[in-house]
């Protein structure tokens, strides 16, 4: 009970697989909004703004020399994938813990916090993955967006989902009431969303607010997909983006762990 | 004697400056029926999750199956289930589906996981609910939908934490029937109740518990006839007056308890307390002469006076 590795892979797919026979019944209406609210914000900015913006020839400098709409996409994508799984970090763990149980019912077998956290973990994994598939899917209809590089910012969006997602399930497996979770979307997802370089180099922000904007793992994963989509790739500089953003995730496993084997094992 | 299954020495539970669980030696025979009495804030609950291997103990030693619960919590929580006081059921799942996936949680192939669901459905009369969403089911579905659950890894030992909490009379009766047959089947139960008749029909042995510690132990019958006299003379005079009635029935019988809304003579013959009460002058609204129970042992080995 005391090391941190699993026993095996088995006990995360175990709750991996209790989260998706629950997602079953709710898949058609999570599917469509996940995937609607980026087509929105895609046709709504990448368009309208977008249509401003490449007018303008030194923006498109800016840019590195893209269409505003091919470079909204990939960090719709990322911050698609955030959203996401920072909300399912939320509210389902509390349940887990508070109103349905259902973490204690799992307690009583032989998995353990371990499992229960890596299984949360992969969970979230999946679901970024689809939810920035499912957008990729949209996006390669249109010429100005469709890239082979779509195919790695799923992988990229899946691991930043999973870096906002671990931190708060620690952050939430503390908590003893929901009204934290409203603070925290307010207080730090939007911003990240407006701030963390989705929509315009975050260059053209003040300087502190530029080394803010590149603490959470958001800045990193947009950088990266961009990179992708565009195929402006930095190598080096990418590894140490997605390291970055690992680092979050492994930061986040720790702690959850930690935090919810005290409160399932008191 | 056979081994124990459960074998506990001295075990302590502390939270912070709290001592939940004071020192108490336990020991369940394969097959037993075990129960843990007391009021609540005993301590029960907290021996329980020791028990389910979800606690570590602060002190002492537990042994379950003859391994060390400190070190082999997740081998012993394989062979035994456990039935909350609290359901932790998926509430926005099936019926089945709760029983099958905590089938999978034990490791089982989703075709025994499938074979089990099926059994147990039946077992817990729930068949015709099987595709139902636990949160449309009576409280009484849940409860042996848990009790279900908690069977998928076909256990030795079952652990109930106040099994029948909250049900109406009815589903207590077909809960206490369900976990009768499991106990002819030779699982061992082991389960806490603040219901005394709940405790008679399950229990072949209990241990009653107050404030931490263990304050007598044995079977039913043997509790009251070491604790209690034959009958019970059971006097209800005007509210608020019992106080006063002390001093006329004092002597009567061996032993008198002033409740809330009653007074109680213990006394081997209850129409001769009950005369003799008449005879002091004593004017009681009613009168009602009973057998000792269980509760009567309760009482007075736990206080009477109310505990939140």
């Amino acid at each position: 009970m005391a090391t941190l590795a699993p026993r095996s892979l088995i006990g995360p797919l175990r709750v991996a697989e209790w989260h998706l026979l629950i997602y079953r019944r709710f898949w058609r209406m999570n599917v469509l909004s996940s995937f609607l609210q980026p087509m929105l914000y895609l046709l709504g900015l990448g368009v309208g703004v977008g249509s401003l913006v490449d007018a303008n020839t030194s923006s498109s400098d800016t840019l590195g020399g893209v269409s505003y709409v091919a470079y909204v996409a990939p960090g719709l994508l990322v911050t698609t994938a955030m959203a996401l799984c920072a909300a399912e970090s939320m509210w389902p763990v509390m349940g887990g813990l508070k109103w349905q149980r259902g973490y204690h019912g799992i307690a009583t077998t032989p998995l353990t916090a371990t499992d229960i956290v890596l299984g949360h973990g992969l969970w979230m994994a999946v679901r970024g993955a689809t939810a920035a598939a499912a957008v990729s899917v949209a996006l390669a209809l249109f010429p100005e967006t469709r890239s082979w590089g779509l195919v790695p910012t799923v992988v990229v969006a899946a691991l930043v989902g999973m870096a906002f997602a671990m931190p708060i399930m620690a952050f939430s497996i503390n908590a003893e009431m929901d009204g934290g979770f409203a603070a925290l979307q307010r207080f730090f997802i939007i911003p990240l969303f407006l701030f963390g370089g989705a929509f315009y180099p975050i260059t053209q922000l003040p300087v502190v607010v530029q080394w803010l904007a590149k603490i959470p793992p958001l800045w990193h994963g947009v950088v990266v997909a961009r990179g992708f989509t565009t195929g402006n790739i930095d190598w080096l500089a990418t590894a140490g983006h997605l390291a970055y953003v690992c680092l979050w995730i492994a930061v986040g496993i720790v702690v959850s762990v930690r935090r919810l084997r005290r409160k399932l094992y008191p | 004697m056979t081994a124990p299954l459960l074998d506990a020495h001295r075990l302590v539970k502390r939270f912070g400056d709290f001592t939940a669980v004071n020192g108490i030696d336990v020991q369940v025979q394969p097959g037993e029926a075990f129960g843990f009495l007391g009021p609540n804030g005993a301590g029960k609950s907290s021996t329980m999750r020791m028990i389910a291997c979800v606690s570590a103990p602060s002190e002492g030693s537990l042994h379950m199956f003859g391994l060390d619960a400190a070190t082999h919590g997740a081998a012993i929580r394989a062979r035994i289930g456990v039935v909350p006081q609290l359901d932790t059921l998926d509430t926005e799942l099936s019926v089945q589906e709760n029983l099958w996936l905590y089938g999978r949680f034990f490791d089982l192939s989703r075709a025994e996981s499938k074979r089990r669901t099926k059994e147990l459905l039946e077992f817990a009369q729930l068949s015709e609910r099987a595709d139902s969403i636990v949160d449309n089911l009576s409280g009484g579905m849940k409860r042996r939908l848990s009790i279900a659950r908690s069977l998928i890894n076909e256990p030795e030992l079952l652990l109930l934490d106040e099994p029948t909490t909250g049900l109406d009379p009815q589903a207590r009766h077909v809960l206490w029937d369900r976990l009768y047959r499991l106990k002819q089947q030779g699982v061992t139960l082991v389960l806490t109740t603040h219901y005394m008749d709940e405790a008679e029909q399950l229990c072949d042995r209990l241990v009653v518990m107050d404030q931490g510690r263990i304050v007598a132990e044995g079977s039913p019958r043997s509790l009251i006839e070491q604790y209690a006299t034959r009958e019970v003379l059971e006097l209800r005079f005007a509210a608020g007056t019992n106080d006063q009635q002390t001093a006329a029935l004092a002597g009567i019988g061996e032993r008198q308890e002033v409740l809330p809304d009653r007074v109680l003579v213990y006394a081997n013959d209850g129409e001769a307390a009950l005369v003799q009460a008449h005879d002091r002058g004593a004017r009681p609204e009613s009168a009602l002469v009973r057998r000792a129970s269980l509760e009567d042992v309760f009482l007075l080995l736990t206080g009477r006076s109310l505990v939140d």
